[in-house]
């Protein structure tokens, strides 16, 4: 069984401030972590492995930095990780990021199973995983809440609004991943001394043969023409008295307002 | 392709360094200097600039779409449950007519459903469609990616529609990024706001970034279509005066390739904690970590009951295992925008406002005076849930009677 994750190093929004005054955001001290749903996949792929034997191989696309990203991704027990980084990639969206992802896996080779984290904090947009898929024109399951694997198909359980559906795929296959699928392990001793020694092999756009028309900037449909930060929402009114006072005077609210 | 400073020009000033979302620039002896690694080429110093210091040079992809002008007219998907119709479709024809005033075109819906489906039709007219593009098949009954990615496509290639909408669902997410790789097309996820350009007549397409905490407006200019998923309950439903006199259907022949149908969809387990349906519903009652055990959801539960409403969860319960995640509300739940909101012990982290602040009252009730959620509530009650739920739970069932 030959499994790929593939994972983003984000900055951790949860930890990302406003500054009041001017209205921006604080980003000095905001650490980069590995984006938690990919933790996630990392954590699936290990399981699968440990229960029916196979390799695990981490793959990101990014800055040098993202290296740090991989080393957690051995030190939670990955057997093999390559970060794919050129400048050309500045500026990707998600088709472009989904076109180098899917290269990547190409040169890369065999594969029974990609896992992705369904989305990413920073963005957000859950279309790379999907994006990947189509470009290996392998099918895709997305927010996975439970993989059961049987023979050379998977059954597995998708997180939807209101229900969960059960579908069952061949493989080879492309699946993303939500939080409720697992707790992810703790990195142990062992494989943190193993990530510190561990040289994190690079891929550039050469290595690939990514389409230059297809990549970075070059290759991304979208254009962010305009960011800005959500004007604040001025505070309402603050009841005061005994809990007793506070709940009459906000049914009476609530009732002047129509809403109940 | 890429961004520098004009030394010569730069003045300084600073400006640029504040207005970097991705904290890219870094002063340097005055000058400003910026961080390849981390710049995105986003464009927000340039724009800012007093100076015209900072010069973004893009050479223009050569990969867009051919023949940008044949290609006319805004298409809705229609996402439904076994012929059952998901709401915010019917927002996005109305949003769809909105728009399509400025660009002077037409509203297309796009439907694919067994033969059964054919009985919403109606509706869709109602909502805004002029037209409706129709592919039947049994396999069409329920959602799959691969079977409606293909239909879709050849239905795009054929009628080459200028804007595609889709609801920012788990299914609309799953077809809309995997039909912009196919046919080529520029992408925007979970967009809360859209518009059109008056100069260049290019969908404008606002989504919130970094969990809510900055907004991007973003365009696909060389590619056609336009894509865009957008969150339910952004934009209102509203019958269109009059429509429904027209009745203009397209039958398009499904195009099944027994590739696509090796997924298999072998049931669906219900939720049966969910009563109501918390996009749908008209009040919700939301529980956080501040109702401090997992057995309080009952007096949440009966709140909500009084009020007929649905009951909400914080990300930080659902994470404890107090409830299932089909109750989630915020950035990686649901994004709801009820007429009431009643907050109980949630805190307000940014990742649960942008999932609920565009209800119409919200009211929040938290014994910590410094909680963000009383910046955006209606109404502030400082004080613990465990006494003012029951409270309010039993004046407003007097109140009923």
């Amino acid at each position: 069984m030959d499994i790929i994750v593939c994972i983003k190093q984000v900055p951790d929004t949860t930890e990302v401030k406003i500054n009041p005054e001017t209205n921006t955001l604080i980003r000095e001290g905001v650490p980069s972590i590995i984006n938690p749903f990919d933790e996630n996949a990392i954590e699936e792929a290990l399981r699968l492995r440990e229960k029916h034997g196979g390799k695990v191989t981490v793959i990101t696309m990014g800055p040098p930095q993202a290296k740090e990203a991989l080393k957690q991704a051995i030190a939670m027990g990955a057997d093999d990780v390559a970060l794919v980084s050129d400048k050309a990639f500045a500026g990707s969206d998600t088709w472009a990021t989904s076109y180098t992802l899917a290269q990547t896996i190409k040169k890369i080779g065999r594969f029974d199973i990609i896992f992705c984290g369904k989305q990413a904090i920073d963005g957000d947009t859950a279309q790379v995983g999907p994006g990947i898929a189509e470009w290996l024109n392998i099918p895709q399951i997305t927010f996975a809440v439970k993989v059961e694997l049987q023979g050379d198909k998977i059954k597995v359980e998708r997180l939807l609004e209101e229900a969960n559906e059960v579908v069952e795929v061949p493989l080879p296959c492309m699946l993303t991943v939500v939080k409720q699928i697992n707790e992810p392990r703790v990195s142990s001793l062992k494989g943190m001394m193993k990530a510190k020694k561990t040289e994190i092999k690079t891929f550039s756009a050469a290595d690939v043969d990514a389409d230059p028309l297809k990549t970075g900037h070059n290759g991304s449909p979208t254009r962010v023409v305009k960011i800005f930060t959500p004007p604040p929402k001025g505070g309402g009114e603050m009841l005061c008295g005994s809990t007793e006072e506070m709940v009459s005077s906000l049914i009476s609210r609530l009732k002047e307002r129509k809403t109940i | 392709m890429g961004i520098k400073i004009l030394q010569d020009k730069c003045a300084g000033c600073t400006l640029c360094v504040k207005a970097c979302p991705f904290g890219a620039i870094k002063m340097e002896t005055k000058k400003a200097v910026i961080d390849l690694t981390a710049c995105t080429l986003c464009g927000a110093c340039v724009s800012t600039c007093k100076f015209n210091a900072i010069e973004l040079i893009k050479e223009e992809a050569k990969s867009g779409t051919a023949d940008l002008s044949s290609y006319k007219n805004i298409w809705v998907f229609i996402e439904h449950h076994l012929g059952e119709i998901n709401p915010v479709s019917y927002e996005l024809l109305t949003e769809a007519k909105k728009l399509s005033e400025d660009l002077k075109c037409e509203v297309a819906a796009v439907l694919l459903g067994d033969e059964k489906i054919e009985n919403g039709i109606d509706e869709l007219f109602s909502y805004g469609a002029d037209k409706v593009y129709l592919s039947t098949h049994a396999e069409f009954k329920e959602y799959r990616t691969a079977p409606y990615t293909r239909t879709i496509t050849e239905m795009i290639k054929k009628f080459k529609p200028e804007i595609f909408l889709i609801g920012a669902t788990t299914t609309g997410r799953d077809l809309a990024a995997r039909l912009a790789i196919r046919v080529n097309a520029g992408l925007t996820a979970d967009c809360t706001g859209l518009s059109i350009d008056p100069k260049k007549k290019i969908l404008n397409q606002t989504r919130p970034a970094f969990g809510g905490n900055i907004m991007a407006t973003i365009i696909s200019p060389n590619h056609r279509p336009q894509m865009a998923t957008v969150r339910p309950k952004v934009f209102k439903r509203i019958k269109c005066q009059g429509a429904g006199a027209k009745v203009d259907i397209i039958k398009f022949d499904p195009v099944i390739n027994k590739e696509d149908l090796v997924v298999k969809i072998l049931g669906l387990i219900k939720d049966e904690s969910i009563k109501v349906n918390l996009q749908e519903a008209e009040i919700i009652v939301s529980g956080g970590r501040g109702i401090s055990d997992p057995k309080n959801f009952k007096m949440v539960e009966e709140l909500a009951a009084v009020l007929s409403g649905a009951v909400g969860a914080s990300r930080a319960t659902v994470d404890a295992g107090w409830i299932s995640a089909h109750h989630q509300v915020g950035q990686t739940g649901k994004t709801v925008a009820p007429k009431l909101y009643i907050a109980c012990g949630i805190s307000g982290k940014i990742q649960h406002l942008v999932g609920m602040q565009g209800s119409d009252t919200i009211v929040a009730i938290n014994k910590d005076p410094d909680a963000p959620i009383f910046k955006i509530a209606t109404y502030g009650i400082l004080g613990d849930c465990l006494e003012v739920i029951p409270a309010l739970t039993r004046k407003i069932k007097e109140l009923r009677g």
